[in-house]
């Protein structure tokens, strides 16, 4: 694990200088301006990446189109016309509209599906995320800070929801359930999913536990609950939002594959995951269905997983 | 070392026990009933269904049950299909050595191509051929396995034909390549940037400086001295794969027609199973625990530091 | 920067080698780093030299430029961000600059060879000692596994070592820091090289051990007539073992002088506020003297003399003008050999 819980030192500039060596990354040397914390520092360091500038843009599209998807297309996705699925090849000029990615074998409009799709997957991801965030920082955390028994218990307990795959528990939990909706999908991803995030709070925080600072708070006579709360909790944060906010991609991308198996979201359900492995039938013959919801799924990922990728880089004065 | 090995397999008792207790109480706490099942969309018949419930011990309660099948498996018995009520152990030795080939050779492509991969685009940071492979690497995860399963099946099978689209004999590993290429994609993506970030963080490390003032060779030192140090969470991913990659199997031995394990887990859900999903994973858990074993004991091998009493 | 390095008259003190002029001359040299935040010019014109057998102290705080000026010498900057837009460094007769990578990667380690502060994480911990020890030999001279491991263990007896026959197979974590730092020291010392650039040598270990282990250095090296260079921020290390100083200040060299005439008489005021902060016994129980402010932001030097912002003695001319190395000279004008200061107010300082 990169050690980022290190705050640059701002008072000495022999490491400054090391690590303008290293990377191209220099602080205000003896400047006083004030300490800058790990934050603010990868702040800074973020606005000005591209990675990051493309991609946020990206996921607040994908946000803005999940919440008003009528924003984007007064067309309806659900409704099929079996007359146009004969002229459903892509019209590319007729941006926005109807017929702008062409229709699918049942007529309906591919734009306004791809449209409408993104809410359902972004809730998924989204959701699970936020799930396995809470819970599974919760167990790192207190795994990580009390030690002893309590983490061999919660490492344990960890162990025996890691061992059994992802995927394979996902669909087991899912098969019970007929009418699959958001909330239960959501709910069987996140039920397996949390591990990881634990593990990687655990050790988090495990590191930060042992660090000076922690110490000296202890030694101030600092409490139990103000240690975690507001020395050990912020600084082992990070890794644990680069790892959610990569994972978030990897979330939408399991949904899909779980409807691939049809093991996703129902019929009546409008989704990407669904749309995709509907139209793996027919890449031969019409493409144009699979690549517009599959570029978006992608696109979509890719910008989650871009996002975590430069936040990791901001916070890491090793990679910068 | 010894006596660290025999604690570590003691730990593994409890996780092993554990995790078969969990996934038995998925399969059978969640609704749905195999036995009703078997009558399909015809109203079973209320007597037999007892008596098929009462004949599998299934009428039983589930610590029961539980209990009745740890003991069954500890003699090797791992209980019979509701349906056509075949040997389960049977179904799983002849669908694991299937999986276990593809696994291997989907494991090779991660080692090889991966490393390879990240080595490169971590010594050569922020030119094109690491760009290059960044964007690759995060194009095959955000992009769904299946439709890269289908996608290439298409491309390489049916129009090109240099391979057979799906699977006919799985003891032919030609047939398997592609396949196993598709199954380990993933992983060879994540390898790749769990080296190509580890190369990175290392490239700066003070040894690395006293390697340069030593005046070696360039290559000794990727060779000698940054890869061996880089490698250490790397081997972490790839030991902890080899279970994920037999059970994780199911959408690529779905597109390729292979009857292995993923094949074995998908027919065992969709009916219902119970048993044959218990089975499965109990395999695949022993395999995950002995694999993550290992790879502890190779980061003695690679960090000195790490000395285990 | 038109600077006068007086050192360069003064004849070498033990004469090394063949070779007629300098072992080593900076001259001129200047080191900056292209970051986002702007160009961090690091190293602006240093000139110092450096003969066989001699000791040359590079005295300064952290971020004066020393450490960048050695890794220039050695050739292990990372270019980029670093870049040296100007300078010379003369090597036996040569410019080292203008040679090919792959000559100067020969000349590391045989010819010039250098030693880290923190041994532990210098040396590399996955590997033995022996391996990392035996490297030197293996690589340079294609010696076979066996004979340098042979090799390794003499030189670990030759820094004192105990039982370097068991020990060669041991990893870096299993020494104590002393250990360590002499396992540093055989490595750079293994092909006999001509010039040693030693960075804070002693800075990360125990005073007890600190002694020993300058000693063990300043004992090879008048055995091996090395030229060396000492790089430290700790004037205590440099009154024993050097012959002659240079302070450094935010990249530039402030005052050179030979070791105890700087003592004696300081020609700059930052030399003088560094020797005043050191605690002596005479003057116990008065409040330690300390340089007021902090090292400046190399993004943004000051203009003028770069130490105005700290001088006790500043004035205008400090401000705007940059003050040259100028030599130093009694008050009736007779030199003093190897002695040079860059402040405008020399002649107060180590007169006044």
């Amino acid at each position: 694990m990169p050690d980022l819980t290190k705050t640059p030192a701002v008072d000495e500039p022999e490491v400054v200088l090391a690590e303008a060596q290293a990377g191209g990354k220099v602080l205000d040397g003896g400047e006083a301006n004030g300490a800058r914390s790990l934050w603010s520092d990868a702040w800074r360091d973020l606005r000005r990446r591209p990675l990051f500038i493309i991609s946020s843009a990206l996921i607040l599209v994908v946000l803005l189109m999940a919440a008003f998807p009528g924003l984007f297309t007064s067309a309806d996705p659900a409704s099929g016309d079996l007359t146009k699925h004969f002229l459903g090849e892509p019209k590319l000029a007729h941006f926005f509209q109807e017929d702008w990615f062409g229709y699918d074998r049942q007529g309906r409009s591919i734009y306004a599906r791809t449209v409408f799709g993104v809410r359902n997957s972004v809730m998924v991801g989204v959701g699970v995320t936020l799930l396995v965030t809470l819970f599974g920082g919760l167990v790192g955390m207190l795994a990580g800070y009390f030690g002893g028994f309590w983490d061999s218990l919660l490492s344990r307990i960890t162990d025996v929801f890691f061992g059994i795959p992802f995927l394979l528990g996902a669909m087991v939990v899912l098969n019970a359930f007929t009418n699959r909706n958001v909330w239960v999908i959501t709910g069987a991803l996140a039920f397996l999913g949390w591990t990881q995030i634990a593990r990687v709070m655990r050790g988090a925080v495990i590191t930060t536990k042992h660090a000076d600072y922690v110490m000296a708070a202890k030694a101030l006579g600092a409490g139990t609950k103000r240690i975690l709360f507001r020395h050990v909790l912020p600084n082992a944060v990070a890794p644990v939002i680069v790892v959610a906010t990569i994972a978030l991609g990897t979330y939408i991308v399991a949904e899909s594959t779980l409807s691939y198996l049809g093991l996703g979201f129902g019929d009546d359900a409008i989704s990407w995951g669904a749309d995709i492995s509907d139209a793996t039938n027919d890449i031969r013959n019409n493409p144009h269905t699979l690549i517009f919801p599959a570029g978006m799924l992608s696109l979509t990922v890719l910008a989650f997983i871009m996002l975590g990728d430069a936040v990791r880089e901001a916070l890491d004065p090793k990679l910068r | 070392m010894g006596r660290y090995v025999a604690r570590r397999l003691l730990q593994m008792i409890p996780v092993f026990i554990g995790t078969t207790l969990l996934i038995f109480l998925m399969v059978n706490a969640l609704p749905g009933d195999p036995v009703k099942a078997l009558w399909g969309d015809k109203p079973p018949d209320p007597a037999q269904v007892a008596q098929i419930k009462h004949d599998r011990g299934l009428d039983l309660p589930l610590w029961e049950q539980y209990l009745h099948y740890m003991k069954g498996l500890f003699q090797g018995d791992f209980g019979k299909t509701i349906a056509g009520n075949r040997p389960i152990l049977d179904e799983i030795t002849q669908a694991f050595p299937v999986s276990m080939r593809l696994a291997a050779m989907a494991w090779t492509f991660e080692l090889v191509v991966g490393i390879t991969l990240g080595v490169i685009a971590g010594i050569r940071r922020g030119r094109i051929i690491d760009t290059t492979v960044t964007m690759f690497t995060l194009l095959v995860i955000s992009i769904p396995i299946f439709v890269f399963g289908r996608g290439l099946q298409l491309v390489f099978g049916n129009e090109l034909g240099w391979v057979k689209p799906t699977v006919q004999d799985s003891e032919n590993l030609e047939q398997l390549i592609l396949p196993a290429l598709v199954l380990g994609l993933v992983g060879l993506a994540y390898v790749a940037r769990l080296t190509r970030t580890s190369i990175k963080e290392n490239r700066s490390a003070d040894y690395i400086r006293t390697a340069v003032a030593k005046g070696l060779p360039r290559r000794r030192i990727v060779s000698r001295h940054l890869l061996r140090n880089s490698l250490i969470p790397v081997v972490t991913y790839l030991g902890t794969d080899i279970g994920a990659l037999m059970g994780g199997a199911v959408i690529t031995e779905g597109i390729f027609n292979v009857t292995g394990v993923g094949n074995l887990l998908f027919q065992g859900i969709a009916r219902r199973e119970g048993a044959v999903i218990v089975g499965v994973v109990t395999v695949l858990v022993l395999v995950y625990l002995l694999a993550s074993l290992l790879v502890d004991l190779l980061y003695a091998v690679l960090d000195p530091r790490i000395r285990y009493a | 920067m038109t600077t006068i390095d007086k050192t360069a008259d003064v004849p070498a003190p033990r004469s090394g080698g063949n070779y007629s002029g300098h072992l080593l001359e900076v001259k001129d040299l200047h080191v900056e780093f292209h970051t986002r935040d702007g160009v961090v010019k690091a190293v602006n014109g240093v000139n110092y030299s450096v003969d066989a057998g001699e000791t040359l102290a590079v005295l300064g705080e952290s971020g004066s430029g020393k450490s960048v000026t050695a890794q220039a010498i050695m050739g292990i900057l990372d270019m980029p961000p670093g870049k040296i837009p100007q300078g010379e460094i003369v090597f036996r007769g040569q410019d080292m600059l203008k040679q090919s990578n792959e000559e100067r990667r020969k000349m590391r380690g045989s010819k010039i060879a250098m030693i880290f502060q923190d041994a532990l994480s210098s040396l590399n911990p996955v590997l033995s000692v022996g391996y990392q020890l035996g490297e030197m030999f293996r690589v340079h001279q294609g010696m076979s596994r066996k004979d340098a491991k042979a090799r390794s263990i003499e030189l670990m007896d030759r820094v004192k070592i105990p039982a370097a026959k068991e020990r060669v197979s041991d990893y870096p974590h299993q020494f104590s820091g002393g250990m360590r730092q002499r396992i540093m020291i055989a490595m750079a010392l293994a092909l006999e090289p001509d010039l040693i650039i030693a960075d804070e040598p002693t800075t990360a270990l125990d005073v007890t051990v600190q002694a020993q282990v300058m000693d063990l250095l300043a004992e090879l090296q008048r055995e091996y007539n090395m030229g060396l260079i000492l790089i430290t921020h700790d004037l205590g290390v440099v009154a024993d073992v050097a012959d002659k100083i240079a302070v450094m200040y935010a990249g530039r060299i402030v005052e050179t002088a030979p070791v105890h005439e700087l003592y004696k008489r300081p020609a700059h005021p930052y030399t003088r506020g560094l020797l005043d902060s050191i605690p002596r016994l005479d003057q116990k129980g008065q409040e330690l003297y300390a340089i007021k402010g902090l090292p400046p932001n190399l993004l943004k030097a000051p203009s003028g003399c770069a130490f105005n912002p700290r001088c006790p003695k500043a004035q205008d001319i400090c401000r705007t003008e940059v003050p040259p190395l100028v030599p130093v000279t009694e008050r009736d004008g007779a030199e003093l050999a190897g002695r040079g200061s860059a402040c405008h107010f020399w002649k107060e300082t180590i007169h006044g």
